[in-house]
This record gives C-alpha cells, structure tokens and sequence, in this order.
C-alpha cells in the first residue's frame, strides 16, 4: 500500500461500494442457510440495471440482431425475421472478414456510426457527421477518455472541471484518478435539482486560484437527482459555458428515460445550434448508453460520444490515442447499432418491438410517478419528482442524535442510516453522500427498477424501518 | 445543409452558417480545446501498429475502388494480428452457438442446438442478473468464467488459481494499462519507471507516454533468437535510476513483434532479476496458445516462480490472456483477463474499488472468453468438430511460420528469426546509405521511409521497426503471418522484387 499510486487510493465509487459489498455478503448468508435476518431477500436497488432488477427482459429483436451477428447460419432459417436478416447482413458486410471477431476501426463500425448520425440528426435538425461519432465500451469509458484530453499535468494548478453536486460518481472517481480539481456545484433542491447560474458563477470563482477551470459536466437527465432540464436552463448554461470558455461534458444516457407530462428532454447539441452565432461554434461531448434507455443491455457495454465542432488537429490526437486500445467490444458497437435502428412501421419485427418497448416504457412511468408519492407520504422524508432517468433520491431527516453516533463511527450519517436499512430490511440503496450532496442534508438513492409490487414492499419497509429509526434517535 | 466548408487560398479558411460568416480567427476566440490546451502526454502518445502507414493503406484502398494509378489492384493488410479479418479463419463453431445461445436463449430451443454447448450456456446465465448477457456484471466477471480460468491456470501449471485473483477486462490492453497506473507515482521529478523490450508492442510505449512514466528500454538479443539477457537487462536498470523509479517490468513472451518463445532458463533469470531490483512482473502472455516450431515450449511465469520456491514465489505479478489471439482469434470481443499473482490483499481492495468505477468489463467479452478456456471436451457432441476446427487453424498458421521465416531469409540483404510464436515475422533489411539520408531529410525513420513505399509500390501494408523501437542503426517491418498461404507466398514475392528494385535505386 505504501507504493501503490496515490491517486488509486482517493478514488470511491458508492454505487458498487461498502454498502454494496455489505448486502452481497448478507445474500451469501441467506443462501446459505442460516441466518438471523428479518428478511429472506435483499432487495438490491442500487445500480441502474434494467435486467438485473426485474424491471424486463431483453427487447426480442435487439437479441435476434445480435444473435444473427454473432452465428449468420441462424439467419438462414424460416423462424428468422426477414427484417433483421438485412440489418446483420449490413453490419457483418462492413466487418474484417465478414466476422464480428475482427478488430473494428478504433472509432467503430461505419454503419453502427451512420445509423447514430442519423438518429442525432432525425432528434436535432442538424446535420451529424459519422467521423465525429466514437464508439466506446460504455459510457463511462468514453467520458474517461474525454475528460483526458482536458488535463494539464500540472499538480501545482491543475485542471478544474466542474461537476453538479449531486452527481454520479464517476465524476468524482475519475477526477481523482486524474488528480483534477474538482469543481463542484450545487443543484438547487428546492427548484427541481435545476442549475442556477449564480451558483455556476460561484463555485467557478472560487476554484480559480486552485485550478485551471476547463470544462463543465452536466448530466441531463440527472443522475441520482432525476430532473430534465427545461430548455431555458439549459440556453443559461450554453452561454455560462461560453463566457467562460468551459468545454461542455453532456451526459445525455438517460435521453430515453422522461417520464412526466412536461418534462421534454432538449440536446444540449440543438440548444447549442439554435442559438446560433457564437454558440454554434462551442466544443462539447455529448454521451449515449446502451445501458439505460428502454433496451438497458448494462452488460453489452455499448456507448457513444459525439464530438461537437472539435479542432481538427485535436481530433487526429483524438484518433491517435484510441488507436492504441484498438477499438471497443464490437458486440457492444452491434448492441448500439440495434438500439439506434429499431424496426420500423411496416416492417415484420415493428408490431413486438413496439409492444415490448410501450411496455417497459408505461412500467417506467408508472414507477417514476408512484415512488417519489410515496416517499414523500413518509413523514420526515421529501422527494422531488422523478421527471427522467431511473432514480428516486429522496432526503431525509436524520436525527441529531443519530448524526453524532454516525460520526464517532467514522460515517456518513446517511451511510450509517443505510447500513441500518441493509441490516433491518434487506433492502440495498446508496447513501446520498457517495453522490455528495449539500453540506448538512441526508438523501438516499433507490432505483425505481424493482417490479411494482416489490417497490411498493420496499417503501412499505423503508416507511416502517424510518419510523422506528427515528423513534430510537430520538 | 446547415454549415458549408469552403476552402479558400491558403490560410483563411470560412464557416459559413445560418447566423453569419464567421471567419477562423474569430472562431479560435472561443475555443476550449486547442492543441495548445491538450492534455501534453496525449500529444505523446503513439501507436503505429494504427498508425500513418496503416492510414495511407485506407486511402489507398478507398482509390482502388475506383479508377487509379496503382499496379496493383488490392491492398495486402498484414499489419495487424486480426485472424479473422486476414482470412486466417473463420469464426470457431461452437464458440458462435455458445454466445449466441446465451444471447438469445430461445435458440437454444431448437433440436439442433448441441446439447453441451446448451449447458454451457444455462450455466452462464444462471449467475448473470435477471439470468441477462444485458445486465452489469460484477467488476471482476463474471463468476463462474473466473472458475474456469482459475481451474485453466492449475491445469497449465500445476499450481492453484483462485477465481478471486481473476480479474476479467475489455482485452488485455484494458487491463494492462490498469496494472501499469497501479504502479504509477505521480511524481513529475522523477516518475515511475517500467522495463520494456526492445523491440516492444506499442501499447506499452503508447500506455507510458499517456501516464507520463518513464520507459526504462531494454534491448532484446536479435542476435541470439530476440533473447533477454540479464546484463543488458541491468545496465537498462542502472542507467534509469538517476531519472525514475523503477517499479516493474514487462515480458512479452511469446514476443510481439519478435515471435521467440523463452527458454524456461531464460525466464528463471529474469525473475531472479525483477526479484533481485524489486520489480513487479507483468508477464503479457496473450500469445501463450500460439507456440509454433518444434523445440518451442511455453512456460508460463506464474508457473516458473513457483517451480523456483521462495523467495520467488511470493512474487507480486500480473499475467494477462487474450480473446484476441491463440486459435480462437476473436479480437473484435474484446474478451481478456489477467491473474494477480500474490498481491497485497490492500492493495486488491483499492484495485477492486478501481475498477469498480467502471462498472464491468463487455459481459459479451467474458462470454466470448467463457467459451475458449472450456472448449468441448472428449466425448461431448460439439467435440470433433471443434477439434478438428482448432487443428486445421493450429496447423495454418504454424505452416505459415515455418514458411515466412524461411521464405525472408531466401532474399538478399534480409535476415529473419525463427517465428517461433505469435503471429508475426519481423525481418531485418539492410538500407542503402542513401536511402537512410533520403528518409532522415523527409523526417522520417528509415524503414518507415522504406515501408511506405512498399505500400505504394505492391499494396502491401506492414509496420516499420520504428514503430516498434529497435536497435539505433538497425531496420526492420513487421509483417503478420495471417494472410492465407497463398496470398503469404504471394506477398514475399512481390516484396522481394521490390527489395531488389529498392536496393538498386538506392545503391
């Protein structure tokens, strides 16, 4: 431990942290047989992970696409769709030696790349160019390598990149990785987790003698605080961005996941385009999953970025340094190339395919709606509307008492409090301060992903659990 | 059309879009990434195996698809260890009805699903979320691949493996650069410093450059079969301890670009060496299943540290493994992993938490990896087929190797170790004076100079030494041995008229 590198050590990641490591433990125990718990299950609401939940089960056409890719003989046979056995043979045409198993071109698959292109020009009304779009394994492996290009290598003032708090924690982890400075702001709770500008101006000044402020993150729809940025919010912080010079991080994955009447999801890329002149010529990311949406194929790790009026020298340097990795995992590349060309109307696999994906759909509002209600019935405890993304990020009251215990423990209260809920209910959430959150407020995040009926236990459980909680802290 | 790029004379260059002309001058006003505020050691990066050449090489392609000058009417890819896409082979099949099954389960309804490879797959999905290829993984992989590998490793060495030593990683490269920035110190006086060979595959440099790390070079025998001997593996050592930390060292055995298999002797005094300076092994052994002349035997580092008894085998190192490569060659799955090898249990939980960040590496990946470290055994229905798959591919490329090796050292002024291992052959070619002078006035390594006019003249695409690093006055290319035999013969010899015709035009 004394020679590993420093910065490994100050990276944390919560949403597969202590508590995380705890309830695999307790399932272990429960497995196995005996044990004392007042439960018989965990119920891990955790991590955004569609399958793994419960929330469906993979779309059918996405896993015929994939499958054909991976095996052509299947394609031949009567069962399979006719519709689908284009698609493969598109993809498998542009593949070294007509096979999945051949590297890709380090920013991946051409086809897989136009069909993004496409989809972002169909969503915005403005042109996109294959050449800017990279393929990579997940998300969070291409905000990594974007954040990258950002850093200075001076410890003495590094790079500074500003990040929402709260947020998710990759962020934090990688600015830590990367020995960046992190800039933090806060979301505004008590207005829908919007960003204030004031506040963005703020945190930016405060930072300046430690850092040398390059780039800001937003993350719409928010993760874990799930609102969707009304068009307005988003123009503010285009033109904060711009006088600042600050390259913009979108974190757009949850673009598919809106859910409440009013809530409309708006690309920074468009917002950026239609406001025209200087705006138009701002550099910024903007990130796509194959994890989240309505197809959550978490494990496929499928991804994108798109890499907005980029310098063109900057993006040979770009090119260049991806090569080096060779390119990422092409059945992940295929996964995306599913999600982004869905069926269409007319076509043999449309009518499942809209089925299976109403279906998730409806079952994701239906949940978005119903848990921030009952989380805010318990008393002691409010939650914002769940407008986007997969989370529910209720705060909470905790005693002081409790607080004081947490802290001569060495913890989070809001970690304590969720050991608590782990060790009495089975039930598996992550603390609000792995997310970082407003000095002196306690959150938890729950996914909203467990069938209906297990959410409805699980709050049933939380309410009991919180009652009592504080009856003993009293 | 929204935005319109028009080129103009010389150095304006204008944007013309909805809201207005706006020239470059002004544009650069507002710009947050520019070349002089990229991150300095990306600048640094470089990997040719990619690279220029490689680049030309799809230029050239693109042409020759519709009128050209060019005599010839196909370019010739041997620049990357890709078995699939050089026509090597085709995709093993049980490994294809494994992933698919477990992509999409229904399949496996079907009478003609073989049976074992169908428990395979329920054994798979049994432990994945939601019984989903689509859910997260645990960061290390998934279970159940970490026993097969662990029980892969025991039966290769004869010593345990455990599951939780596995690590499984989006290719090996993932998971190199991962162990290399554990032993990174963040110090900009004096970095930590890696041994690597000389000749090297280039994600090592790449990977160096990128954590600003110093690269203590160590240069292989060509000499004695691209040998390592432990006294230039020392005056390496002792001329970089003024200017880094020296942390660990890198053996990439079977070697890439170089192709020998080290000799159990020679890997013995290695260890002794890393253990003698303190030096944390990462052994790359992705070519471990690609051993090709007879005589050339694998010995795995994990095995030789514990046949040698303490101290060395308490040892702290990394072995890393490929989808990529061996018989099975599916690169594009970006399937690996490697085992730490007595590590601090401290320090697996800061590795752990690591990764953790990431979530998990490509669960299609690990399928891919599940499926080639537990091939159909004897007695299984998917057994002769696979066997006789896997030989015909073993069998190719080990006729190849023989042949290449050979086939080089049949043309004047290039000599060419023995393709021991690996996938490539990577002759050395005498340059004419003059051809070295013309080259260093074009900026340009010699034998880069000399392989992009190979490119030019035959089509055929290969990697310079220079990109590879090699002894100073020295050149070499790297060329694969995947091609089919024919287009191999071909290829050698189309290079060895050009060879001739360089030679006279540079005498």
């Amino acid at each position: 431990m004394a020679n590993i590198n420093p910065r490994v050590i100050k990276v944390e990641y919560a949403v597969r942290g202590p508590i995380v490591i705890r309830a695999g433990e307790i399932e272990k125990q429960i497995k196995e047989g005996q044990h004392n718990f007042p439960f018989d299950r965990v119920i891990r609401a955790n991590i955004g992970d569609c399958h793994a939940s419960g929330n469906q089960v993979p779309v059918t056409y996405i896993r015929q696409f994939l499958a054909g890719c991976t095996y052509p003989p299947l394609i031949d046979s009567s069962d399979f769709p006719s519709d689908i056995k284009q698609k493969v043979q598109r993809l498998l045409s542009v593949c070294g030696g007509k096979s999945l198993g051949s590297y890709t071109e380090s920013q991946g698959l051409i086809t897989v790349r136009e069909d993004i292109a496409k989809y972002i020009q169909e969503r915005d009304g403005y042109p996109s160019n294959p050449s800017d779009i990279y393929l990579c394994n997940g998300a969070s492996d291409g905000i990594k390598t974007v954040i990258k290009l950002l850093m200075n290598n001076d410890p003495k003032k590094p790079s500074g990149i500003m990040i929402p708090v709260p947020q998710y924690p990759l962020y934090s982890a990688t600015l830590s990785e990367y020995g960046a400075h992190q800039i933090e702001y806060y979301l505004d709770e008590d207005n829908n987790w919007a960003l204030n500008i004031d506040e963005l101006e703020r945190a930016l000044n405060q930072s300046k003698e430690h850092c040398v402020p390059r780039g800001i993150v937003i993350i719409n729809p928010g993760n874990p605080t799930g609102q969707v940025l009304s068009r307005e919010n988003i123009e503010n912080i285009v033109r904060f961005a711009e006088k600042h010079r600050l390259f913009i991080l979108a974190d757009e994955v949850y673009q598919e996941n809106t859910y409440l009447p009013g809530s409309k999801f708006f690309s920074f890329k468009k917002v950026l385009m239609d406001l025209g002149a200087p705006y138009n010529h701002m550099e910024m990311a903007s990130f796509h999953s194959a994890s989240k949406g309505w197809h959550g194929e978490c494990g496929s790790r499928g991804g994108y970025y798109e890499l907005i009026n980029i310098d063109k020298d900057v993006r040979m340097q770009v090119n260049k340094l991806i090569s080096a990795s060779l390119c990422s995992a092409a059945w992940g590349q295929a996964m995306m190339g599913a999600i982004i060309n869905p069926p269409k109307e007319g076509e043999l696999s449309y009518e499942l395919y809209k089925k299976e994906r109403s279906d998730i759909v409806s079952r994701l509002k239906q949940k978005a709606d119903l848990v921030s209600q009952l989380f805010n019935s318990v008393e002691g405890v409010r939650c914002n509307a769940v407008m986007g993304a997969m989370y529910a990020f209720p705060r909470i009251e905790i005693p002081e008492k409790a607080i004081q215990h947490a802290k001569s423990k060495n913890m989070a209260p809001d970690a304590f409090y969720c050991f608590q809920f782990l060790e009495k209910t089975g039930v598996c959430v992550v603390p609000g301060s792995g997310f970082k959150q407003k000095p002196g407020t306690h959150h938890l995040r729950t996914t909203i992903l467990p069938p209906v009926d297990q959410m409805k236990v699980m709050v049933e459980k939380f309410r009991k659990f919180h009652m009592e909680f504080l009856r003993e802290w009293k | 059309m929204l935005a319109i790029r028009c080129r103009l004379p010389i150095n304006s260059s204008r944007i013309v879009s909805a809201a207005g002309v706006i020239t470059r001058k002004e544009q650069k006003r507002h710009a947050s990434l520019t070349m002089e505020t990229l991150n300095p050691l990306v600048k640094e990066v470089e990997y040719a195996v990619r690279g220029p050449i490689v680049i030309r090489a799809g230029e050239i392609e693109k042409k020759l698809k519709g009128s050209h000058n060019f005599p010839f009417d196909r370019v010739i890819r041997a620049n990357i260890g890709d078995c699939h896409a050089s026509g090597n082979q085709v995709p093993i099949t049980y490994i294809r009805q494994f992933v698919a099954g477990c992509t999409y389960p229904e399949l496996m309804k079907s009478s003609n699903f073989p049976s074992d490879i169908k428990s395979r797959v329920e054994r798979l999905l049994s432990v994945c979320g939601g019984k989903s290829l689509g859910a997260y993984t645990e960061s290390q992989g998934i279970i159940t691949i970490r026993e097969d590998i662990a029980a892969y490793i025991q039966q290769r060495d004869g010593y345990p493996s455990d599951p939780n030593n596995i690590y499984l990683c989006n290719g090996a490269s993932d998971g190199i650069k991962t162990i290399i920035k554990l032993l990174m110190n963040n110090n900009l006086e004096k970095p930590s410093g890696i041994m690597i060979p000389v000749p090297q595959y280039p994600l090592y440099s790449a990977t160096l450059s990128e954590y600003g790390a110093y690269q203590i070079e160590y240069y292989l025998d060509e000499g004695n079969n691209w040998a390592l001997n432990i006294d230039e593996l020392e005056r390496a050592l002792n001329q970089s301890k003024d200017r880094c930390v020296p942390r660990g060292m890198v053996i990439i055995n079977p070697g890439n670009p170089t192709g020998q298999v080290l000799s159990r002797d020679n890997i013995e005094n290695v260890i002794r060496f890393a253990h003698k300076h303190q030096l944390f092994v990462v052994a790359d052994e992705v070519y471990q299943e690609n051993v090709h002349l007879p005589g050339s035997k694998f010995f795995s580092f994990k095995k030789t540290l514990m046949d040698l008894g303490a101290p060395y085998n308490q040892m702290e190192m990394a072995s890393f493994h490929s989808a990529s490569k061996g018989w099975h060659g599916e690169c594009g799955s970006r399937g690996g992993y490697y085992e730490l090898i007595n590590i601090d249990k401290d320090v697996r939980v800061q590795v752990n938490k690591l990764i953790s960040a990431c979530l998990c590496s490509t669960a299609w990946g690990q399928a891919v990896m599940a499926a080639i470290i537990n091939p159909p055994k004897e007695g299984e229905p998917s057994y002769e087929l696979y066997k006789q798959e896997r030989s015909a591919v073993v069998n190719r490329l080990r006729e190849k190797a023989e042949l290449v090796g050979r086939l080089f050292n049949s043309v004047e002024g290039v000599q060419c170790n023995p393709v021991m291992g690996a996938m490539y052959a990577f002759p050395r070619i005498e340059l004419p004076k003059k051809a070295i002078e013309h080259a260093k006035s074009k900026n340009m390594a010699p034998d880069a100079f000399y392989c992009f006019q190979l490119l030019e003249k035959t089509g055929i695409c290969v990697v310079p030494g220079s990109g590879f690093k090699q002894s100073p006055g020295t050149h070499h290319f790297r060329t694969t041995i995947l091609p089919p035999v024919d287009q191999m013969k071909d290829m050698v010899e189309k290079f060895r008229t050009f060879h001739l015709s360089f030679l006279r035009e540079w005498k």
